[in-house]
Parts: C-alpha cells; sequence; structure tokens
C-alpha cells in the first residue's frame, strides 16, 4: 500500500491548470505546425499562421492561448494500492482547480446551478472521471474544455443495422453542423459502443490521447484515417471560412455493447486542445 | 482586400464592407455576451434603456480571462454568435452596426444585417492572445456584476476581423466551403 497526501494532488492539479491553458501538449503542437504547411486555401494558410503567433505570444507573456479556459475535465487513474490520506480526494481536486484558475490569471467560466446561472467564481466544480487500475501509481489528465467546441458535440443512438456506414455518417454529420462554431481545425473523439454515458465518456478521453497516434485496433485506425480524410474534403477549412485543414485527427475508442443497441458519441474540440498529464 | 476602418463604423464604412475583406478596426467598440444581451433584451422589453448607444457601434461577443498586473486585458478571443442570435436582431434595428464573434448566424439576423446595412465579422476563435494584442484599453461600463460577463469598452488599435456576412447578405461560411469542398 502506497500512502499520497491529497496535498500533493492539488499542487498538481493547480500547477497542470496552468499549464495546459498556456502552452499546447508536444503533438497538438507539431500537428499544427504541420498544417500550415499543408493547407492549401491563403486565407486558411494566415489563420494557422495566426494561431502560431497566438501559442508563441500565450507562452512568452503567460495570457491563456483561448479566454476560454474551459471547464476543468479531469481524469483520474488510480492504482487500487494507493491509500490518500489528509483529506478527501475530491475537495483536494477541486481546490487544485480553484487555485490554478484564480492565481493563474485563468477565466472563470462555471456557474453553480444550470438554470439559476450564478457564477461560482472560482470555476469549481471540476467534472472528474475516475477510474480504478492495478498498481501504486496516480495517474492524473487535466484537460480544460471549452464550449464552443462542446456546445457542437452530439450522442446518436443508432440501431445495430446501422452498421459502419451509420457510425461513419454520424461522425460526418456532428462535423458538418460544428462548422465554423466549433473553431477548426478540429479534433475529433468519438465514443462507439457501451452505453448512452459511456460512449460520451469515452468520445471525451478520445480526445486526450495524442493526435499522432492511432487505435491498436485495425478496423479502427482505418476508420480513423477514413474519417479525417473525409472530413478534410468537406472545405470547412480553418476558422470554418475554407479550406483543406477541418481536422488535425479523428480519435475513436470502443467498448463492448448491447445486442440491441450501437450508441456512438461525436466530442469536438477546438485547435487548442488541451491536456497536460502527470504520473505520480 | 484589406481595409482599415475607424469604429464607430459610419453606414458607408460598412456598406463598403464585403464578404472575405479583412479588416483592421481602430477606435471603440463594446463587449457584449451571453447574460449581458439578455439583461439588456429585458431591459428594453420593459421599455428602459440600454448601457451605451447602439448606433453606429460594434459589440464584439466576448468575455475576456483577467488581465495580469499592468495589463489592459487577459486573453481575449471571439465566442460563438448564434447564442446572441435571439437578441441580435432588436438591437441591429435600433442602430446597432458591427457583430464581431465567430459561427453562423441565424437566417432573422442576416435579414436584420441587410435590413440596417450592417455587418458581421468573424475574428479567429481561439487566438485570444494574439488578439489581445489589439486592445490598448478596458473598463467596464455596465453589469460589473456579471464578472467576464460584463459590458467593456475597448480601445482598439488594427484590430483584426474577416467581413463573413456583408450589408447585402452575402455570407463567406458558405461560399468558401464550396470553393474548397472535394466531394
Amino acid at each position: 500500500m502506497r500512502t499520497i497526501q491529497v496535498e500533493e494532488i492539488t499542487k498538481n492539479i493547480k500547477e497542470m491548470c496552468i499549464e495546459a491553458n498556456h502552452f499546447l501538449a508536444p503533438d497538438m503542437d507539431t500537428a499544427l505546425k504541420k498544417a500550415v504547411q499543408e493547407e492549401k486555401a491563403p486565407l486558411g494558410r494566415q489563420i494557422l499562421s495566426q494561431l502560431q503567433d497566438n501559442l508563441k505570444i500565450a507562452g512568452e507573456d503567460m495570457i491563456p492561448i483561448c479566454q476560454d479556459t474551459g471547464m476543468a475535465v479531469i481524469f483520474m487513474e488510480i492504482g487500487q494500492e494507493v491509500h490518500f490520506e489528509g483529506g478527501t480526494l475530491e475537495d483536494a481536486i477541486n481546490e487544485g482547480v480553484r487555485q490554478g484558475y484564480v492565481e493563474g490569471y485563468l477565466r472563470k467560466s462555471v456557474v453553480g446551478d444550470p438554470l439559476i446561472r450564478e457564477n461560482t467564481k472560482d470555476n469549481t466544480p471540476a467534472v472528474i472521471h475516475y477510474e480504478i487500475k492495478p498498481g501504486d501509481q496516480v495517474k492524473i489528465t487535466v484537460a480544460p474544455k471549452g464550449f464552443g467546441s462542446e456546445n457542437m458535440s452530439r450522442v446518436f443512438m443508432l440501431k445495430p443495422a446501422d452498421g459502419m456506414e451509420g457510425v461513419k455518417n454520424a461522425v460526418l454529420t456532428a462535423v458538418k453542423d460544428a462548422g465554423p462554431n466549433a473553431c477548426p481545425p478540429m479534433v475529433v473523439g468519438v465514443g462507439i459502443g457501451g452505453t448512452f454515458e459511456k460512449c460520451a465518456v469515452m468520445a471525451k478521453k478520445a480526445l486526450t490521447r495524442s493526435v499522432d497516434e492511432h487505435s491498436e485496433i485495425p478496423y479502427v485506425r482505418e476508420m480513423e484515417e477514413e474519417l479525417l480524410q473525409k472530413i478534410n474534403q468537406s472545405g470547412i477549412g480553418p476558422g470554418g471560412l475554407g479550406g483543406s485543414t477541418t481536422a488535425l485527427a479523428v480519435n475513436i475508442n470502443t467498448y463492448p455493447t448491447h445486442i440491441a443497441g450501437l450508441p456512438v458519441a461525436i466530442n469536438i474540440c477546438c485547435h487548442v486542445n488541451r491536456h497536460a498529464v502527470r504520473v505520480l | 482586400m484589406d481595409r482599415y476602418i475607424n469604429a464607430p463604423i459610419s453606414a458607408e464604412a460598412a456598406r463598403q464592407c464585403k464578404a472575405g475583406d479583412y479588416v483592421y478596426i481602430t477606435g471603440t467598440i463594446y463587449t457584449a455576451r451571453d447574460a449581458a444581451h439578455k439583461r439588456m433584451y429585458e431591459a428594453l422589453e420593459k421599455g428602459g434603456t440600454l448601457p451605451m448607444e447602439m448606433k453606429n457601434n460594434v459589440i464584439y461577443y466576448m468575455g475576456p480571462s483577467p488581465a495580469r498586473e499592468g495589463r489592459p486585458i487577459g486573453s481575449a478571443g471571439p465566442t460563438t454568435a448564434s447564442r446572441m442570435d435571439k437578441y441580435a436582431p432588436s438591437l441591429l434595428d435600433l442602430g446597432l452596426i458591427g457583430m464581431i464573434g465567430k459561427g453562423k448566424r441565424s437566417e432573422a439576423v442576416k435579414d436584420a444585417i441587410v435590413r440596417n446595412g450592417a455587418v458581421y465579422f468573424a475574428a479567429v476563435g481561439g487566438a485570444g492572445a494574439l488578439l489581445s494584442k489589439s486592445i490598448l484599453s478596458s473598463e467596464v461600463i455596465a453589469y460589473d456584476d456579471l464578472g467576464t460577463e460584463a459590458i467593456r469598452k475597448l480601445e482598439v488599435k488594427d484590430f483584426p476581423v474577416i467581413v463573413v456576412i456583408d450589408s447585402e447578405g452575402n455570407n463567406l461560411y458558405e461560399t468558401a466551403i464550396e470553393e474548397y469542398k472535394e466531394e
């Protein structure tokens, strides 16, 4: 049994909120640089090179990459040999978000009740997903999620008979409907299978996978490649103003499902696809 | 083409802006997003007044991140405009001449743009650090309690935007996509 003080969780989450909002992970940075070279539209290239300038300014002057510094989505993968001490884990995580957003000059975008809509003024609470894993380590992924793209995300409860084509059409429909609203070039996270909520969580987690990594399942990998090509033929382009770079990656996760169903979730993220990862 | 225009924007300058033009705005503009629009709309419904004059003015759909010490503003990019579609036609009919945001607009907004000789500009979404460099000063003038959603008066210099819907109803989002579609 390994003991971890929860204040260590708070400290790491605070730092990760600030880091993720000012610096893109290397996979996103590389993909955006490559896109400037490959974009066909002149205005598209201009927008992509402005995004390069934006990232440079964000890192050098410590200005958030985007003013929508997101709702803090946090994946906690906890080894079952780990014991936490010093308070509750959930409080410690939210305290990390609070400190990160207040001390890091990040925008407070969370309302405490979805209909009363009063701002909580410290960006808490976070949306936390827990997974219990073997071992004695804790893997933390902090993925602040902006809502321009979140609002364009979809869940489709398809029929088994809709099959592979049905899934592809669902993804393309979601992306085309999103268009300029989702701040393309986007990253498309897809969850196929499971249940209503399981596919949505899989789609969210797919966004935290490196954009240069494919699924290990051969047919899923092919589907990722085919969908990316089709999305980039849609013409939407950078900023939705026309071009050949509409998405940087399509990341698909799958899970067993029920004989009667084929749930598909499409979680769309803008080009500011933020994820910071640490293993304690 | 590239244009340099002053804000508030004259009726003539607004009509010269054509879908696809790259425009640099210098002068005074105002921020308002979801909650501020709701309040302005409710004020109008009750026969009240708005916190600022609409005539020839520009509203930037934006809620900034907090400014660090010594800086006018934090990250300051556009938010999705369609959430303001419910409220925009009333403001356009009161003389609002420009809106800066990102994303699609409704037919009702497009009709109000044409009816009033106005223009809808897009700023590059997700480029809030870069766009903040074109903002010289920022002052909250109304609805302070809304935090990031308060109405701010901004002084901007060469603030870069692209004309998406012009006063004739041309829509760059629709035409540009057709040009690069490979299906």
